[in-house]
Order: C-alpha cells, then structure tokens, then sequence
C-alpha cells in the first residue's frame, strides 16, 4: 500500500530560522542531515518537494463567489505542513517505523501517516 | 441444544473469526460471515446432529459465506480482491488446515493507531464474541455511539494497513504491553462491578497465556487477574465495600488463588520481573495470613522504580506503615503528586487517625470525600469520618 506522510515541524529548529539553527549542536545538525539522505535513500520512498517555510503561505477561501486571501497558513503556524514524502509499504507498522525515524518527530514537532487511496 | 450451541459460540467464535480474518483480511466482512455461520449452526444442528468437528464446519461455512458475499457485491469486488478470493468448497475444511490466528487478531484489535476505547471494544467484539449492545452497555454508551465506534475502528484497519500478524520481536514488548493492558481495563471494568467482563478478561488471558507460554508478563497477567478475583465475593458485603483485612476468607475462591499462583510460579520460572509479575507477586502475598509487610513493601518499591508510578508509591507507604509504622508512611505519602486523586488523602487521614492527629485527619477524610462518587466507597470514607467524631471506638479496618 501506498501511504503520504506529513511532516509538521512544530517547534523542531530549522535551518529556515537560522537563529534557532545555530542552537543545534554541529553533531546533531549534521545527523539530521544524515537522517534525512538516509530516509529518502529508503526502498519505498518519494521524497517530497522542499517546501518554503510555513510563513510564506497563502490562504484562499471563496465566499460568495469572491477570492478572499490571507496571509498564513490554515492551521496554527505551529500546526503548519513543514514537508511530505510518499512510502510505498507492506502495512501500518512499516510506515511507523519510517515516521519514528524523520528528525522533527523526535525534535518537537509529529509525522501524520495516511494511507492513500 | 441451546446449551450445546453457547458452548460451541463460546470455544469456536474467536478462532472461526481470526481464521476469517487470516483468510480475507477484513474483520467486518469475517465477522458478518462468522455471525451468519453461526446462525446457520442453530439452525442444521439441532436437525442434522452436531458435525464432528464443529470448529472445522463452522470455518467452513463462514468461509463460503463470505465468497458468496464478495460475490453478490461484484462492483466492490471488482475494485478489491475478485482475483484472490477462494473458491467455495464443498467438503469440510481439516481442522488442522487452519492455524490458529487468534494472536494476530489480538495484536490487530490492539494495535496502538486505533484509540483505546476501540481496541477495547474490538478486542470483546471479535475475541470475546460480545454483541454491541453488551460492550454498549458494560462501557456505559449507547448502542448507536458503540457501533459506529466498532465500525470506524473496523474501517481504520482496513484502510490504514493495520497489520494482521504477530509483531516482529524488536515491536513485540511495546505491542504485548498494549495487549496485556487492554485485557487488564476489560479486567478492572469487571472487577469494579460488571463481573461478566472479569470473567471474559480471565478467559482472553486464558488463551493468551497459552498461545505465548514463553511470555512471563502474559502469565503474571493471568495470575493477578486470578487472584484478584478470588477475593471478588469477600470484597463486598451488603452493597458495602469489605477491607482485604476483615474480609471472610471463607468467601475466598481456594481454586483460584492456587490457580494464580501457578499462573505466577510460570511467570517467576521464565525469569519474569515487569509490572504484572510484581503485582501479581503482591497479591500473592496479600492471600497469606501473616502479611509479610516488608516483602510487600519491598516489591512495592521494585514496581515504583520500574514504572515511576506515585500510585505505586502510595501503595508502598501503606505497606511500610504496617511495618514501620505510620509515621514512616506519612512521609512517603507527603511527597507524593497526586493532589486530586481521593486514594492519597484517604490514605493520609488513615496514618493521621493512627497518629491520633484527629483535626488533621478529619480534614483529609472530608478532602478524600470530595473527590469521591460512587456510594459504596463514599460509605466507606463517611463512616470514618463520623468515627473520628465521636473519637471513640478501637481502631477499625484499615484502607
């Protein structure tokens, strides 16, 4: 089966924030980096596109048949994608074990496993 | 014949369904399919005679069942599994065609992506065979709201990819410790009033005990459970809660405590030390007249250093009041997070009553009081309090 899943950074420290980065301990900056080579490198796997930060986000709802934009994405910024990637999978259990290994679920932010259709 | 039909539903139900289950991979589908076998049972057997292998028939029939029901629903099936499906058969399956895949069943139902009330009422719904209305009932929603739980549940496994197999050995600890606790709620479920849910946990650890032997802390489950309810007809006396202490040990299951203690001999013999061997161990201690309060209060502390329980805790100062006396246990209890939980302050004016500090007991029988709902515990807690105001009387049962 096929699943998508949705990485949200929470308060995972980014490199988009480059003051909360430079907190990171050089060791653990470069095992994210590994960490992530690694998962993409993963039989299973489409990485997802890299997505700009949730900050630069656009929200469009239509009411009455006219465009309303705000700035930001629709969830809390917190709560906001950070990133996707595809896994090909026997079952539930194998695309938990991928999740556990993506950096920002153990960094403060989560990883959402849904299956697709 | 309706004797031999309950018996039949009770031995074969969660064997005929995770057999289902194995072979199409859909529990709703394996359970319509098992139900109407089972229909069909009490309907030819009391005129054909019971098969001589009932399981093999009952997996038989199910199984046909479901075939004609993939087939009736071609359109569905088209998109599923037309390819796969099995052809129907006309002789009886071999009992021993079919392994035993009530383990995988357990491990799907509790699987930890699906919330706990749903792998709860899964688990009774499939492996206990409880109707949805009984699980409705026990668990204190309606019927309506606990049948869209089971088909919400029922659905998410399906379309989540929740596995139907026995966890690999690195996801086995966490996924057993899931089990065993779900077993363990339908257990305190029972124990706090509903005594057929007791009765259906024992049975679950029953079988789980014996499709993992290897496992301690599926034994030292059995065990508590056993001995635990071996007191269940001593624990109340005319609607009112009775102390382990004053309790009529002639009204003790003499059975049952031996049975858990050679549930927890096994457990102990496979070198098993977690969480339900300990308190299993415990309660064994519980059942012998003298209390050796210092082993109870040793494994107490074992118990709290591997789950960094304060409730264990609290347990553990109780205990070590019996040995070392009150005030001993005062000052565990005084260090302890758990300002809402009634136990604590109950405990506390207990130790305060000991100490003959009345005021100061009083106070924690009245905050203990507030925290409390049901009536025999309110009872319980309201005697006391009107025996520390009339400041007479020999000290009674202790909590």
């Amino acid at each position: 089966m096929k699943f998508m899943l949705l990485i949200h950074q929470g308060d995972t420290p980014t490199p988009d924030d480059p003051e909360a980065w430079a907190a990171v301990p050089q060791d653990e900056q470069r095992a994210v980096y590994a960490d992530y080579m690694a998962i993409n490198d993963t039989e299973g796997v489409t990485p997802g596109v890299r997505m700009q930060p949730p900050e630069t986000a656009t929200t469009v709802r239509v009411q009455n048949g006219s465009t309303l934009t705000t700035d930001g994405p629709f969830v809390e910024m917190k709560e906001a994608l950070g990133g996707y990637l595809f896994f090909e999978a026997g079952d539930l259990d194998a695309a938990i074990e991928l999740a556990a290994r993506i950096p920002a679920a153990r960094m403060g932010g989560a990883v959402e496993v849904r299956p697709l259709v | 014949m309706t004797a031999i039909l309950e018996q039949a539903f009770r031995e074969h139900w969660g064997r005929v369904l995770a057999a289902l289950v194995g072979l199409f991979g859909d529990v709703g589908l394996a359970e319509e399919a098992t139900q109407e076998a089972f229909a069909i049972a009490a309907e030819r057997w009391p005129r054909d005679g019971v098969p001589d292998s009932p399981r093999a028939w009952l997996v038989t029939v199910a199984r046909n069942g479901a075939i004609n029901r993939i087939r009736r629903d071609r359109t569905l099936a088209a998109k599923t599994r037309l390819l796969e499906v099995p052809e129907a058969v006309e002789d009886v399956i071999d009992d021993a065609a079919f392994a035993d895949e009530r383990l995988e069943l357990i491990f799907t139902c509790c699987h930890p992506a699906l919330a706990i009330e749903a792998q709860v009422a899964l688990t009774l719904r499939t492996l206990g065979g409880l109707q949805t209305g009984e699980i409705a009932r026990a668990f204190l929603v309606s019927e309506p709201t606990m049948a869209q739980r089971l088909v919400r549940a029922k659905r998410k496994i399906k379309a989540a990819g929740i596995p139907f197999r026995v966890p690999a050995d690195h996801l086995l600890p966490d996924r057993l410790a899931a089990v065993l606790a779900v077993v363990y709620l339908i257990f305190n479920e029972g124990y706090s009033g509903r005594g057929d849910l007791a009765e259906e946990a024992s049975r679950l650890g029953r079988a789980l005990a014996e499709l993992m032997p290897d496992e301690p802390e599926v034994h030292g489950l059995l065990a508590l459970m056993l001995l635990h309810q071996s007191r269940s007809r001593a624990r109340l006396r005319e609607g009112e809660i009775v102390l382990l202490a004053d309790q009529d040990r002639t009204l003790w299951d003499g059975e049952q405590i031996a049975a858990g203690r050679a549930s927890l001999e096994r457990a102990l013999a496979l070198h098993g030390r977690g969480p339900y061997v300990l308190q299993a161990a415990i309660a064994s201690l519980h059942a012998e007249e003298p209390r050796d309060w210092g082993q109870i209060a040793a494994l107490y502390g074992e118990l709290a250093r591997l789950t960094g329980s304060p409730v264990v805790e609290l347990n553990r100062a109780i205990a070590v009041a019996e040995q070392d006396g009150p005030e001993a246990a005062l000052e565990i209890l005084d260090g302890l997070p758990l300002e809402e939980f009634r136990y604590l302050h109950s405990a506390r004016a207990e130790m305060l009553r000991r100490l003959e500090r009345s005021g100061e007991a009083a106070a924690a029988y009245r905050r203990a009081l507030e925290l409390v709902h049901d009536g025999p515990e309110r009872r319980l807690l309201e005697r006391r309090l009107v025996e520390l105001g009339s400041g007479s009387g020999p000290a009674g049962p202790r909590p």
